[in-house]
């Protein structure tokens, strides 16, 4: 497939357009209002016919007009029937934007007739057609979507920037904001009749039903990589313009793999940022499902090492000096576990921890040194639990067990200080 | 209460005002549809449809009236568990699965409009659809609303890029997959309609036969567990018949608009009642009419996509309940609030009346005149004249000489009823919550409209001993003027 100045602008526009409705996505995700983004990209289609027929074009002013109207309409109502019919707030949405919708796609029937309009572009956009419907600007043909896009997404930029503070407060914390003067009524309005100006804008690209994955996938990828807003914000914005360019690249070359055509670009840049929020559900660092059971498996597998070494040093100091070495089957036969023990063993030999002899395992002086700190928590772990909490049971060796792990020697020093720097643990053990 | 009534009615009428004009605008929409035929031809044209003479009408406006009738019963269970937009999201998410058998039924038996698989590809799919929801509310920290949107979208555009391979596909005809999408009412055959029976009648059976356990799932899943019941499997049962609902009705109306048959009528069917039972088959008939009279319509009218025309039947339901609904609607709250306003006022006027009486000097004093009593508590000239004329209508009170006003037997025997209702609430405070007197009389002021008559009987027999007598005194000082003389 030839590459032409029209993927070009294509991946330009979809960049555009996606980026303008991931900004503001991010609230709408911080929010909790995901589902109003779709309720109003359902809803905005009244609108848009409505300017179709009372202007018989397809003029973006008029189009924009109506989206406003229609995003404070539809807000207003979803608030309405909910606060005065007791129904959950879900249940409104589906009754206010699915009659919105029923409604528009009566009315864009009715437009078909006047105007240029066909239904099926409407909801899915046809962005591959948009590189063909240039406006001149500066002297360059450019097309009039991706100045549409362009500048909504200027708009959006500015308006999160400006007002950075008050959508962050009242995001996060509404009556807080209440307090400090900020309307948080207004700000919610606001956003709202933005996300429908940003979803009309945008309707040419991705369509008014595609949109919704560009307004919140990004956002929700984002919010799981980070915890910090801007750079939430920032996440966002570069996954929605990757997406586009993804999107446009796999649309013209995945189903040819197949053995199929080319496909629906718009269709392809949703799924794309599916991808995107696919990876970071499993990869993000800190709240991927991947790096949590990585990190888990880590954890555990650290304290299986600290247990050979334990269990090593505590050999070493009650059999008599020419006893036979450990072998690893004894090791594992001691912790009642298979798993992870041969790896370590592996790992603390390659530390330089053990030494892995013909007859069995043996401390190096590092390694004596790592489970004598060890063990030394331990003791005074159970010295603790015992004479300062009075809890000597025999469950003080289980919790001992548990808190070494992550004793280090500062905590030995206090705990040491606060049980009278004993020297032996109340089994009557030397505490090292 | 007072703080909240101008707003809920500023937005009530704004609401309604919003909601009207949508209507009256598709209705010019479709008046303006350009039929040219007199008005006799046109209810022929009615009376033809509605009869069912033709035969394509009467699949058409059976199968529809069986799907909104289906659709409202399942949806009922839907709504009251909270769970609207996960039917917004599973029908969504049916989108790949059916250009997905589509492509596979093309590549392997050249033909690739079998209905059942397209039925089954949109069933798998809305079921990993709602996998995948759960998967993102459990294993990530996202909200369900952004686990629905991102299932939603990404699975819709998933479709559609599937979609658009099929239908650049050499072999094969997709033309008719898009009926997926807006639906293709008129065009339903009798096998579909069929079909649709069969489901209708599935979610009947099911509705009737675990009705118990459903409304039980709804109303408290955690007691439902604690007492043995398979919830779990329960929840998969009703979820089951929703997507059989969603995936049978997707080509009758459309994969948008068969959430809406599946919200709108039990929603609709909420304003009536309070007792699940009703609200089942209310749903079930809000439904079915607007199965029969949208496709009815639609089959009048060319140029009206039926799936359309049948959801604002619906919403058309919808706003009539939420206006005249016996139960919660906005006239019926209205009333009631009115009834609770006129009885306080009453009641606080027979009391003023009666302390009056107490406090003056001589049992056989004048009775106070509309402006002394003006200054006792806070209400409008126009307020307290309105209740006083009601009281006399009533026989309550009667003028006395000199524009004064004295109750009557009749009043007295009430004004001793609130009287003492007042005086318990103060009493009670004074003794068991450690409310200084002087503070009470406003509490009690506010609550004492709304003690039943047990409380009250309970309230006595615990301050028996403190109040004494038929009429207990007032625990602080009465004035004989209130406030500005």
């Amino acid at each position: 497939m030839e590459w032409t100045f029209i993927d070009t602008w294509i991946i330009v526009v979809g960049a555009l357009s996606a980026a303008a409705c991931a900004l503001l996505g991010n609230y709408l995700v911080l929010r909790r209002m995901s589902m109003m983004g779709d309720a109003i990209s359902h809803a905005v289609l009244p609108g848009l016919a409505i300017a179709f027929l009372v202007t018989g074009s397809r003029d973006s002013l008029p189009m924009l007009v109506g989206a406003i109207l229609i995003g404070v309409v539809t807000t207003l109502m979803i608030q309405g029937i909910d606060r005065l019919s007791g129904l959950d707030r879900g249940a409104s949405m589906g009754v206010v934007f699915t009659t919105l919708f029923a409604v528009g796609l009566i009315l864009i029937r009715q437009a078909a007739d006047h105007v240029d309009l066909d239904p099926s572009c409407v909801l899915y956009g046809a962005i591959e057609l948009t590189p063909l419907d240039t406006a001149t600007l500066l002297g360059y043909d450019i097309p009039r979507a991706a100045i549409t896009s362009g500048m909504m997404l200027l708009f959006n930029l500015v308006f999160v920037i400006v007002f950075f503070k008050e959508l962050k407060i009242t995001s996060f914390d509404p009556a807080l904001a209440t307090t400090m003067g900020i309307n948080a009524n207004v700000m919610h309005y606001v956003l709202m009749t933005l996300v429908a100006a940003t979803t009309i804008a945008a309707f040419e690209s991705v369509g008014s039903i595609l949109v919704i994955a560009m307004l919140i996938v990004p956002g929700a990828a984002a919010h799981l990589i980070t915890d910090r807003l801007g750079t939430m914000l920032a996440i966002s914005v570069v996954f929605a313009i990757l997406s586009a360019v993804l999107g446009h690249i796999s649309a013209i070359t995945v189903p040819v793999w197949f053995g199929f055509q080319d496909t629906s670009t718009a269709g392809m840049m949703a799924l794309m940022t599916g991808l995107l929020f696919l990876l970071a559900f499993l990869f993000s660092p800190r709240y991927g499902v991947l790096s949590r059971v990585v990190n888990q498996m880590r954890l555990s597998l650290t304290i299986v090492g600290d247990d050979i070494l334990g269990f090593l040093y505590r050999y070493q100091e009650l059999a008599p000096a020419d006893a036979a070495p450990v072998t690893v089957s004894e090791v594992k036969k001691a912790l009642k576990t298979e798993s992870g023990v041969s790896l370590m063993v592996w790992n603390l030999g390659r530390k330089g921890y053990i030494r892995q002899g013909e007859a069995g395992l043996s401390l190096t002086a590092s390694g004596e040194e790592a489970g004598k700190g060890l063990i030394r928590s331990h003791r005074l772990w159970e010295a603790y639990l015992c004479n300062i909490m009075g809890y000597c049971d025999a469950d003080v060796h289980r919790h001992a067990h548990q808190f070494e792990h992550f004793t280090d020697t500062g905590l030995q020093k206090q705990l040491s200080e606060r049980t009278g720097n004993p020297d032996h643990d109340p089994h009557q053990r030397i505490i090292p | 209460m007072n703080n909240r009534r101008p707003t809920t009615l500023k937005m009530a009428s704004i609401l309604l005002v919003a909601m009207l004009l949508m209507v009256a605008g598709s209705m010019a929409a479709i008046a303006g549809t350009g039929h040219t035929e007199s008005a006799d031809d046109f209810s022929t044209e009615l009376l033809r449809v509605f009869t069912f003479q033709d035969y394509n009408t009467r699949v058409v406006v059976v199968g529809t009236t069986l799907l909104g009738l289906a659709a409202g019963l399942i949806g009922t269970f839907l709504v009251l568990r909270k769970r609207a937009l996960l039917s917004d999201t599973l029908s969504h998410a049916t989108l790949p699965g059916i250009a997905l058998a589509f492509i596979v039924m093309t590549l392997t038996t050249g033909d690739g409009k079998q209905l059942p698989a397209l039925i089954a590809g949109a069933a798998v799919f809305s079921v990993i659809g709602t996998l995948s929801v759960l998967a993102i509310q459990r294993f990530s920290r996202l909200k369900d609303d952004a686990a629905l949107g991102i299932v939603l979208s990404v699975y819709f555009g998933l479709g559609i890029a599937l979609m658009g391979m099929a239908t650049r596909m050499d072999a094969g005809n997709a033309a008719g997959l898009s009926s997926f999408i807006y639906g293709k009412t008129a065009s339903m055959l009798f096998s579909d309609a069929l079909l649709i029976a069969v489901t209708a009648l599935v979610a009947a059976v099911a509705s009737i036969l675990f009705f118990k356990e459903f409304s039980l799932v709804c109303f408290d899943a955690d007691y439902g567990n604690t007492q043995g019941w398979p919830v779990g499997l329960l929840d998969f049962l009703m979820m089951a018949l929703v997507v059989l609902v969603t995936v049978i009705g997707l080509q009758a109306v459309g994969l948008i608009l068969v959430v809406a048959l599946l919200i709108i009528p039990a929603a609709s069917a909420r304003f009536w009642t309070f007792r699940l039972r009703t609200m089942l088959w209310l749903s079930g008939v809000f439904g079915a009419l607007s199965g029969f009279f949208g496709s009815g319509v639609s089959a009048l009218m060319a140029n009206l996509p039926a799936g359309a025309v049948i959801v604002l039947t619906a919403s058309l339901f919808f706003i009539v309940s939420l206006v005249f609904g016996s139960a919660r609607g906005l006239v019926r709250i209205s009333i009631d609030r009115m009834q609770l306003r006129r009885k306080i006022m009453n009641e606080n006027l027979l009391r003023d009346l009666h302390e009056w009486m107490e406090t003056a000097s001589d049992g056989n004093a004048v009775g106070p005149e509309i402006r002394q009593l003006l200054s006792r508590r806070a209400w409008s000239p126009s307020a307290l004249r309105r209740t006083v004329k009601r009281l006399r209508r009533q026989q309550m009170l009667h003028h006395g000489p000199s524009m004064s006003l004295r109750l009557t037997d009749v009043g007295t025997q009430s004004a001793r009823e609130v009287v003492r209702r007042h005086r318990l609430w103060e009493t009670y405070l004074i003794t068991h919550a450690d409310v200084a007197p002087g503070m009470v009389d406003l509490s009690a002021d506010r609550i004492e409209h709304v003690l039943d008559p047990l409380l009250i009987d309970q309230l006595e027999a615990t301050l028996a001993d403190q109040t004494g007598g038929e009429l207990p005194r007032s625990p602080h000082e009465l004035v004989a003027e209130k406030g500005v003389p």
